[in-house]
């Protein structure tokens, strides 16, 4: 199976005076997981909701390999969707909720019964909607998107409420579906939440694309080295020495400037006992966060 | 399109709205056409008080629609605004992105339901009302085509009642607003309207364009017209009743779809 690709070009949707999203342009391969994220109020779920042809965009257009979502012929056999705003009837079952989806796009009620169980939700399928936890209703809103065994799925937020053992569970499904040859288009306000199972990120703030590309390419900010030793002053003399500018902290110095290799030399050479010796990335989720800027996370 | 009709009906089964409605309807109805059918009977002598020319049985019957037909239209409003209210039109627009094709199921399965409510409304009125005109020893008239075209007529008004509602729920997507104005509206603002309007004659002209007035026209016998001064007298042809219902709910549903059914779902 191949999924299509995802394509946005120059989206833009402008709510009254707000813009939601500004002039948005990126593109999501098959075969992939891709993590769409930035923080709360960035853009996304409008952006997701452009895509599918919720909302309207204001200018620019978004498509599956070239054909926007209500141009598709079977929507739901081509995009499977778990919009986080996941609505349910709340006296309506899981079931049922499945299979009046299934109606409207010729889907067998067995098709139904079949992803319910696969979401793990069998032994409530029967039960009202009303009273599901909210990892049961994310577990439903994934049941929905994978109902018509769709080549592209749009995942707006899935990890939210899912117990750990859900998220493991999650993580590897994702992966797996993305392997087929699917293209899977994940968002999430936290990196660190999808960290471990996307491939490539698409970054906004505040409407507009920061970074589109893979992991790594994220992580290559400058590195820094941890360093320590029983006499720290006489450490922090001979990395100075040496060129390095350090920062004192409770785990440790922090040096930068020089690389784990010239930090060892330099405490050889004055004699110094290291207890401690990392050379350190920055943290992925610093660079994330240098990227949304003060669009607020924290 | 057929696709889209069956998920709505399957929306509409798989929640407990219709059902209670529909019990509520039988009850109500019965009520009032067994209370009704035995005063009527028992002082049939002086029947002719309520009008020239009309019989107990069809006034009894039409009980159905000219105080069931609240019922088709919560039916219709509902289904409509349960929609906005849970959001789920969000799956609803996912799975049938043509937004016409949607309504237009609603449409159909709101005319649908309002046909079952009929039928339930005239199991209660000819079911109770009808067995007590026969046990008070009044001729039911069940044999009577005429009756049967009222009955037919009925089932037609409760149908484009149920239209009418699923109009009015896109057009108020607000599900609260959405009751009030039909329990406000079919409870005492068209009742006022109605009685005010017989005291003048071109007011009386008006007045027959009214809803409720069009669907009394539509089904032919109504207590309520059979009460007021001039008896049928003021009401529109049938025909054109029915004519007067359909256009309220083609003014609903399209300017409804003009507006809050072309909004971003968010």
């Amino acid at each position: 199976m191949t999924g299509a690709v995802i394509e946005i070009q120059g989206l833009t949707k402008r709510f009254g005076r707000t813009t939601a999203v500004d002039d948005l342009t990126f593109r999501v391969e098959p075969g992939v997981v891709t993590g769409f994220l930035g923080p709360n109020g960035a853009g996304k779920t409008t952006t997701l909701r452009a895509l599918l042809g919720l909302v309207r965009a204001t200018s620019g257009t978004a498509s599956f390999d070239g054909r926007s979502y209500t141009e598709l012929g079977d929507p739901l056999r081509t995009v499977g969707t778990a919009l986080e705003a996941a609505s349910f009837h709340p006296g309506r079952s899981g079931r049922d909720h499945l299979r009046v989806a299934a109606a409207a796009a010729g889907i067998p009620t067995g098709r139904a019964d079949e992803v319910i169980e696969w979401v793990g939700l069998g032994s409530a399928a029967r039960r009202r909607v009303g009273g599901y936890s909210l990892g049961m209703r994310q577990r439903l809103g994934l049941a929905f998107a994978l109902l018509g065994d769709p080549g592209v799925l749009v995942l707006d937020e899935p990890i939210n409420g899912l117990d750990p053992e859900g998220i493991r569970w999650i993580r590897g499904f994702l992966r797996s579906l993305a392997a087929e040859g699917r293209t899977v288009l994940v968002s999430s306000h936290l990196l660190s939440e999808v960290q471990q199972t996307v491939d490539r990120v698409v970054i906004i703030s505040r409407g507009r694309l920061v970074y589109q590309g893979t992991l790594d390419g994220l992580e290559s900010g400058p590195g820094r080295v941890r360093v320590d030793a029983a006499d720290r002053a006489a450490l922090a003399d001979a990395v100075t020495a040496a060129g390095g500018s350090i920062e004192l902290a409770h785990d440790g110095l922090h040096v930068s400037g020089l690389d784990a290799e010239a930090v060892g030399r330099a405490a050889l050479a004055a004699g110094v006992v290291l207890s401690l010796l990392v050379p350190e990335k920055e943290g992925l989720e610093d660079v994330f966060l240098e990227l949304v800027g003060e669009g607020g996370i924290r | 399109m057929l696709r889209s009709i069956r998920s709505e009906a399957l929306k509409v089964v798989t929640t407990r709205a219709w059902w209670i409605l529909a019990i509520v309807l039988f009850g109500y109805i019965a009520l009032f056409a067994g209370g009704m059918a035995a005063l009527f009977g028992t002082i049939s002598d002086q029947a002719d008080a309520l009008g020239p020319g009309s019989s107990i049985p069809p006034l009894v019957y039409s009980f159905a629609t000219s105080v069931g037909y609240v019922f088709p239209l919560l039916f219709g409003a509902l289904a409509t605004t349960t929609e906005f209210r849970h959001q789920t039109l969000t799956p609803t627009f996912l799975a049938t992105p043509r937004r016409g094709e949607v309504l237009g199921s609603k449409v159909i399965v709101g005319a649908a339901w309002g046909a079952i409510f009929g039928v339930v409304g005239i199991v209660a009125t000819v079911g109770v009302g009808g067995l007590i005109l026969a046990l008070v020893g009044v001729d039911p008239l069940l044999d009577s085509t005429d009756t049967w075209a009222l009955l037919g007529r009925m089932v037609l008004a409760m149908a484009l009642w149920g239209v009418i509602g699923v109009g009015l729920g896109v057009l108020v997507p607000n599900q609260v607003a959405s009751i009030v104005i039909v329990l406000a509206f079919t409870q005492f603002v068209e009742p006022t309207l109605r009685i005010a309007a017989a005291f003048w004659e071109w007011s009386a002209e008006v007045g027959r364009f009214l809803p409720g007035a069009a669907s009394d026209a539509l089904v032919g016998s109504s207590f309520f017209t059979s009460l007021s001064a001039g008896g049928g007298a003021n009401l529109l042809e049938w025909w054109q009743g029915g004519l007067v219902l359909a256009g309220y709910a083609v003014v609903f549903i399209v300017s409804g779809a003009l507006t809050t059914w072309r909004r971003d779902v968010t």
